[in-house]
């Protein structure tokens, strides 16, 4: 690890971290807000849920959320706060060494005295400590929103946690899975169409693993490994597929370390 | 003892030829010019050198240390010019230049700010802001703030108006009477001619001529021109005669070996005119060109 790195790799990021933080603020608390309404309605709001298609329900985890439930309404935006983690984080991984390539400055930073090695971790440390921040602020904001919007209702704060607790799994599976694909192909141009790429790609896979009910689609994405719908209703994780999630997480950075330390830096042709 | 020793140095991009079969050393306190035109393999070498690249086969010491190896260790006492400068750009230049010391052990807060006034480097502007031109003078001074042992320079003057290359020149070789090794690659060969003791020769990835600078000029080849009346270039068959034009009587080329032997081939004719010359390095490099 190298601080100077480290430093100078958070400060590019920061203003990034902002937009993003805010930005899952607002839609928490926005949609958090409604949740009065829909509680106090519970019977006709399922009545009318009951009507949509049955596929639909099933692409947005619908039939297995109650919305009348506080955790039950909060995991329905879960849902949609973890896509915004997933591009988040996704956009991170991708940009990681990419940038630095594409605007091939990166000849500065590895003519220096420092190791491969050192220069990936201090990248990705710099990157953790932003998706924490953002994560904080997903905490603090989600606890805020419960707070004030909940009203007489009542819920299980453990179950809470859980689901918190998913969410830097959830980031560092976006982080290593991006860089990992950005140092397999032999040039990222622009990070933003990949982050997205990933996120909804990984989004919609689990929306027809729903619809479909099938496994094998489960397997792939880590909205289903950390699906808010099955943490609230079991009140527990899907151990299997966080392990699976873990696993896939710890190659992908090991492939990276393995990629990067013998990594040909491209230079203007 | 070498400061550079690179042996048997190859390099493929996939299929694409970097470098071939490159050995050359240079010494302490040389000024060594790697001259050779675009897509020769010149920052390959260096990048290579730098470990930014790592070679298909053969190897490289840097300071007796090889490069794979241990290069971290190396690039405390490097420092790098390249041929295209970026620099992240929306720092200022102040600040990147700090950002650069950081990796180094010691205080160069004083050095940057001589560097910067010898350049006339602006601290405060956004890179983003600058031209070229200034982009390259944050490069020298990024370079040269650590005073490093070896410098590696790559086509360090493009962008620089005369009187910011001789200063640069200047700045050089001062360095250099300090002791510090330069490894100068370029495609003109004037400013090589005019700062190094001497020069690799690369084309086509491959080194092609490794020599004194004085040798390559002086004992290897001579420039000569010959008028006389209806003088054709049959008088003149020697071995190691290159380059041979003839033009209303006047014959010129170029002559490795024994200057007798051409002497002896002039004193048969009835000259109106001779000139025997040394090449300029223009034009000994346009010799390895063709």
């Amino acid at each position: 690890m190298n601080a100077n790195i480290y430093k100078h790799e958070f400060r590019t990021r920061l203003k990034s971290v902002v937009i993003w933080s805010l930005a899952v603020t607002a839609l928490l608390v926005f949609y958090f807000s409604f949740f009065s309404v829909f509680a106090d309605q519970a019977a006709l709001m399922n009545e009318m849920l009951a009507k949509f298609p049955p596929e639909m329900r099933a692409a947005f985890g619908l039939d297995k959320m109650d919305l009348a439930t506080v955790l039950g309404f909060y995991s329905f935006i879960f849902l949609f706060v973890q896509l915004c983690l997933a591009i988040q984080a996704g956009n991170y991984g991708f940009g990681l060494v990419s940038i630095e390539e594409g605007e091939l400055t990166a000849d500065f930073l590895l003519s220096k005295p420092v190791s491969r090695t050192q220069v990936l971790t201090s990248k990705l440390l710099a990157a953790l400590t932003s998706l924490t921040i953002t994560n904080l602020v997903v905490w603090v904001s989600s606890f805020a929103a419960i707070t004030l919007f909940r009203g007489e209702h009542e819920y299980e704060p453990r179950t809470l946690l859980l689901l918190l607790l998913s969410i830097v799994i959830f980031q560092l599976f976006f982080l290593s899975v991006g860089l990992v694909i950005s140092l397999l192909v032999k040039r990222v141009r622009s990070v933003t169409p990949y982050a997205l790429g990933l996120g909804f790609g990984s989004y919609v896979l689990s929306a027809f693993s729903g619809v479909l009910g099938d496994v094998t689609l489960e397997l792939l994405t880590p909205f289903k490994h950390l699906d808010a719908a099955y943490i609230v209703k079991h009140g527990a994780h899907n151990t299997p597929l966080v392990l699976l999630n873990v696993a896939v997480t710890l190659v992908s950075l090991a492939v990276s370390y393995w990629l990067y330390i013998r990594r040909d830096i491209p230079a203007v042709s | 003892m070498s400061i550079i020793e690179v042996s048997n140095l190859t390099k493929y991009y996939g299929k694409a030829r970097g470098i071939v079969d490159v050995s050359f050393s240079e010494e302490e306190g040389e000024i060594f010019g790697f001259i050779g035109p675009n897509g020769a393999g010149k920052s390959t070498t260096i990048r290579l050198l730098l470990s930014l690249i790592h070679p298909t086969s053969g190897s490289a010491k840097v300071f007796g240390k090889d490069v794979v190896a241990h290069g971290p260790e190396i690039r405390r006492d490097i420092g790098y010019l390249p041929s295209e400068v970026y620099y992240y750009e929306g720092m200022k230049v102040i600040d990147l230049l700090k950002y650069s010391a950081s990796f180094y052990e010691g205080d160069f807060t004083k050095r940057m700010q001589e560097l910067s006034e010898t350049m006339e480097l602006e601290m405060n502007r956004r890179i983003s802001d600058l031209s070229y031109g200034n982009k390259k003078k944050v490069g020298i001074v990024q370079g040269l703030l650590h005073s490093p042992k070896l410098l590696f320079l790559d086509e360090p003057t493009a962008g620089l108006d005369p009187l910011m290359q001789r200063k640069f020149f200047n700045l050089i070789r001062e360095e250099n009477a300090r002791g510090v090794t330069v490894f100068f690659s370029s495609h003109i060969l004037g400013e090589v001619q005019r700062l190094c003791t001497r020069v690799g020769i690369i084309r086509e990835g491959r080194i092609v001529e490794i020599s004194n600078i004085r040798a390559l000029q002086q004992n290897n080849y001579k420039k000569v021109r010959v008028t006389a009346e209806g003088l054709t270039s049959a008088p003149f068959d020697l071995p190691g005669l290159t380059n041979v034009q003839t033009e209303n009587g006047t014959v010129n080329f170029f002559f490795k070996g024994d200057i007798n032997a051409v002497l002896q081939k002039i004193s048969g004719i009835q000259v109106t005119d001779v000139t025997i010359e040394e090449p300029t390095l223009e034009e000994i490099f346009m010799h390895y060109y063709e």
